[in-house]
């Protein structure tokens, strides 16, 4: 697992990167609630565009982080999916659920 | 001859070998010409079903997992993916959208991608006495 991030504005950007699957979910999930928890973000971007693969514990980490930022009133927002993320997220109805926009969010 | 190619592998229901399988699967249909999409739902469905092996199957071990992978005539890849862990009690309802019994890392989300993203699939399973999920995939070109 590898993870940057960035806070500006009170909008906190995490890039994801490489392949996301049961064997690195786990760390990701920690590592995100524990990013939004310490900052508490109004928006929390996470940047796919790194991401060349996921499996359904992609979906996990998602509901996840969708979880800790709704609990602090905050928004999530998914950006920059490759196609193959794009379409597991697709299958499985998360579309509906968050926002994904196809670039990198602008302020 | 019914098949055109096929390979067999073993490894230890560890979750580093996640990424190995979806990597010798996706090495193995090369041959067949798959286009990127339908090489990324093979891989997709692959790291499904070898998750639940090492995930649900040997929750508490490390069991075995064996996966067979076979070319079929008309652009036909078959991948059979087998444990002998603890078996599933309803199969019908673990196949249903977001039932899951893993914990909060898990969506439940596991076989409706294997069943979206595969031409066909049949799990075969019983309490105790592990599980076989076989898997079908026409690629284009087929008749
Ligand atoms: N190989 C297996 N051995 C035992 N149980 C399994 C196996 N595969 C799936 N299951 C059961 O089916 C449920 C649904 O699987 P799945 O759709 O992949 O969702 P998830 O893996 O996220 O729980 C699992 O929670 C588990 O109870
Ligand atoms: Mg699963």
């Amino acid at each position: 697992m590898q993870l940057t991030s960035f806070l500006q504005d009170g909008k906190l950007t995490v890039a994801l990167t490489g392949e996301i699957d049961h064997h690195c979910a786990k760390a990701y999930i920690q590592a995100i609630e524990g990013k939004i928890e310490a900052y508490t973000p109004h928006t929390c971007v996470l940047d796919f565009s790194e991401v060349t693969f996921m499996d359904s514990s992609g979906i996990a980490v998602v509901i996840n982080a969708l979880r800790s930022i709704t609990r602090i009133g905050g928004r999530l927002i998914l950006s920059a999916l490759n196609e193959q993320p794009k379409k597991v997220f697709k299958s499985s109805g998360m579309d509906k659920i968050v926002d994904i926009q196809e670039e990198i969010y602008e302020v | 001859m019914k098949f055109e190619n096929y390979m067999t592998i073993e490894f230890p229901s560890k979750s580093s070998n996640e990424a190995f399988a979806r990597a010798a699967v996706a090495g193995f249909a090369a041959q067949m010409d798959p286009t990127l999409e339908e090489l990324g739902d093979i891989r997709t469905a692959v790291s499904e079903a070898v998750t639940n092996c090492i995930v649900h199957a040997y929750p508490d071990c490390i069991g075995t997992i064996t996966l067979r992978c076979k070319i079929l005539k008309n652009k036909t890849l078959d991948i059979t993916i087998k444990d002998k862990g603890v078996g599933i009690e309803d199969v019908d309802l673990a196949r249903r959208p977001m039932y899951t019994t893993g914990g909060t890392d898990r969506s439940g989300m596991g076989f409706t991608i294997m069943e979206s993203f595969m031409t066909s699939i049949v799990v075969k399973s019983s309490k105790g006495n592990g599980t076989v999920v076989r898997m079908r995939r026409k690629l284009q070109g087929c008749k």
